[in-house]
């Protein structure tokens, strides 16, 4: 199948890149788009003066995205590194829609110059041209920057290379919240516990996680400082507290709180201050997601008689319910670009991810199952983050919101589960 | 599906290719004493979690005569096993609860926190719910047989923390489940 030998490429170069081997997550691609864009990457000028290269990551990110085919420019002689170097039928005749071309040059300060152009080998014409003084510990963020830039120029959406994950790591009764960079690289461990960690919600700003313990025998609520490390109670109250969801304006939450009977929402001020309830019902209301504009959200309720995904409009109070298909339908998140929701529906003893359109209702089943669980969407609403299970063990996957490219992040030995993807950097 | 089995066989072996992870030095939970309580929450976070069996085991002896303890006394059957898709108190353990509840009423200053939990199927968030639902099911019995609330604080695990591991409907039975917990036990 070309289409299986397609996707050996980027994996081979995953696996023995070297930017693979300090990962915590590993990426896999197990699944392609239908179409992909060619791009031929070339090495910087002068990028082997350094350990850690540029292009290598760049290409990595690019291919990973299941967006595009990686067009080897090796025999293209000279290596072209300006854009009035390059001979852009070299690149035709070998298939490349895309060409990057880039030099790398040490400044007298110990940073170094890293400039890049991205062509389009059809038009011929230059899409982008960038350049940063960066230092070498910075090559990582920049080489997220620069696919963030040729994924926005070539598919019109922003790219995410250079957003984080967060997910929730369990090794033994060890359970540790870990923010890592969207690869998977760079994972730092925000919280240890021995006691159960769940729910990891991302501030709008990306500066602070909350997230549910149960270090005190019951769901508590508390909010972390990324920056500052120190940890705050965001909600303690009589019974469990759980499901935070922040608001867009990173302000207040909505919290499930049991306090007053029942699993009930509640807006909460992001100090833990103000605790309201945002409806009364005698049934289940958990699992608040807010919309992009602050005005609605969307939860789990039982109130029909099976969970199902409502809408609440914040302002008026009035409940519409949104899913109809099936006696199980739980976890919604409201997508980024406001069209839809992701969520997990049960079919039998299976449970796999779908996404609904709001206005058309249309549902699209996005993963197989049997136990996937916890969506999180990608800022720019083409990825979904989620947890599967696999031999027994829980990983990471995520799946395209068209349901074509898949990925798995595995991460040897440890039972990862929960994932938060963050907001777009700024 | 073909994909996902194919795309398997890599992950071994890019596994294989991955140190262990590089972690920065792991931040150990916060003591509290450094949060930042907001006045409103009532309880705020005391200081770690006491060793749970630390209270109550003062005369922990064999021929204890705290009931609690005493394995021939119904009050040492502390779990209420529910029905699939049920928050009902099922028959057979209302004996058990009316025997708690009996023993709140002549000790008014004695409080429980009635954990709720739930099967390993579905959401983690929804599983809370539903275990609270039995937990406050069983406070519910409770009150009718006249326990007042400040006696009770009911919680729920989800499925956060299963009694029986099992992957099977064995399994899942235990772990539909409710918990009577002692303070300071």
């Amino acid at each position: 199948m070309p289409r299986f030998l397609r996707l050996l490429i980027p994996l081979v170069l995953l696996a023995f890149a070297p930017l693979a081997v300090r990962a915590q997550l590993t990426i896999e691609i197990v699944g392609g788009a239908g179409t992909t864009v060619p791009i031929s990457i070339v090495g910087f000028e002068n990028e082997s003066s350094w350990p850690l290269g540029i292009t290598g990551i760049v290409g990595a990110d690019l291919s990973r995205s299941g967006l595009f085919r990686l067009i080897d420019p090796s025999g293209i002689v000279p290596r072209p590194a300006r854009a009035e170097d390059v001979r852009l039928g070299d690149f035709r005749a070998r298939g490349a829609d895309a060409v990057v071309v880039g030099s790398m040059t040490s400044l007298a300060d110990g940073r170094v110059d890293v400039r890049f152009v991205l062509m389009d080998a059809v038009k011929q014409v230059q899409l982008a041209g960038m350049s940063y003084a960066v230092t070498p510990q910075q090559f990582r963020a920049t080489a997220h920057k620069i696919a963030d830039v040729i994924y926005e120029k070539l598919t019109g959406d922003p790219g995410v290379f250079s957003t984080r994950i967060a997910y929730i790591a369990k090794q033994g009764s060890r359970y540790q919240l870990h923010v890592a960079d969207a690869d998977g690289v760079n994972a730092q461990t925000i919280v240890t516990s021995n006691e159960p960690l769940l729910s990891p919600a991302w501030s709008p700003d990306g500066t602070r996680i909350a997230y549910v313990s149960l270090e005190n025998r019951k769901p508590v609520i508390y909010i972390q400082s990324l920056n500052t490390g120190q940890r705050q109670v965001l909600a303690n109250f009589k019974g469990s507290n759980s499901a935070p969801a922040w608001a867009p304006d990173g302000r207040r939450l909505a919290v499930t709180l049991t306090k007053d009977g029942g699993s009930q929402l509640f807006l909460i001020n992001a100090d833990g201050s103000g605790a309201a309830r945002l409806m009364s019902s005698p049934s289940i209301d958990t699992e608040a997601s807010f919309a992009r504009d602050g005005q609605s959200l969307l939860f789990t309720s039982d109130r029909g008689g099976t969970p199902q995904i409502y809408r609440l409009t914040i302002a008026t109070g009035a409940v519409e319910r949104l899913t109809f298909d099936g006696s199980y339908n739980v976890s919604p998140r409201a997508s980024p670009d406001g069209k839809g929701f992701v969520f997990v529906r049960r079919d039998g003893a299976r449970f796999q991810l779908a996404i609904q359109d709001f206005a058309t209702r249309q549902v699209q089943i996005l993963t197989p199952g049997p136990l996937d669980e916890s969506p999180s969407m990608s800022p720019n609403a083409r990825m979904v983050l989620y947890a599967a299970e696999q031999g027994g063990r829980g990983i990471l996957a995520a799946v395209s919101s068209d349901g074509r490219v898949k990925q798995r992040l595995v991460a040897p030995a440890t039972d990862v589960r929960e994932p938060a993807w963050g907001p777009l950097q700024h | 599906m073909r994909k996902w089995i194919s795309g398997a066989f890599f992950i071994a072996l890019l596994a294989g290719c991955s140190s262990n992870p590089q972690q920065s030095a792991p931040v150990e939970e916060r003591v509290p004493s450094t949060a930042t309580t907001p006045g409103s929450n009532a309880g705020a976070v005391t200081g770690g979690t006491t060793a749970p069996g630390v209270g109550g085991t003062t005369t922990g002896s064999a021929g204890s005569t705290n009931p609690l303890r005493d394995p021939s006394n119904i009050l040492s059957k502390r779990s209420v096993l529910f029905e699939y898709d049920s928050f009902t108190v099922p028959d057979q353990y209302r004996g058990i609860v009316e025997a708690h509840a009996r023993y709140l009423q002549g000790n008014r200053n004695t409080r429980i926190t009635i954990q709720g939990n739930a099967d390993k199927r579905g959401s983690r968030e929804y599983n809370i719910a539903l275990g609270q639902k039995r937990a406050d099911a069983v406070r519910q019995l409770m009150r009718v047989l006249g326990v007042g609330d400040a006696q009770i604080e009911t919680v729920s695990f989800g499925k956060e923390k299963p009694r029986n591991p099992g992957h099977d409907e064995a399994a899942w039975a235990e772990n539909r489940r409710a918990d009577i917990v002692y303070s300071g036990e």
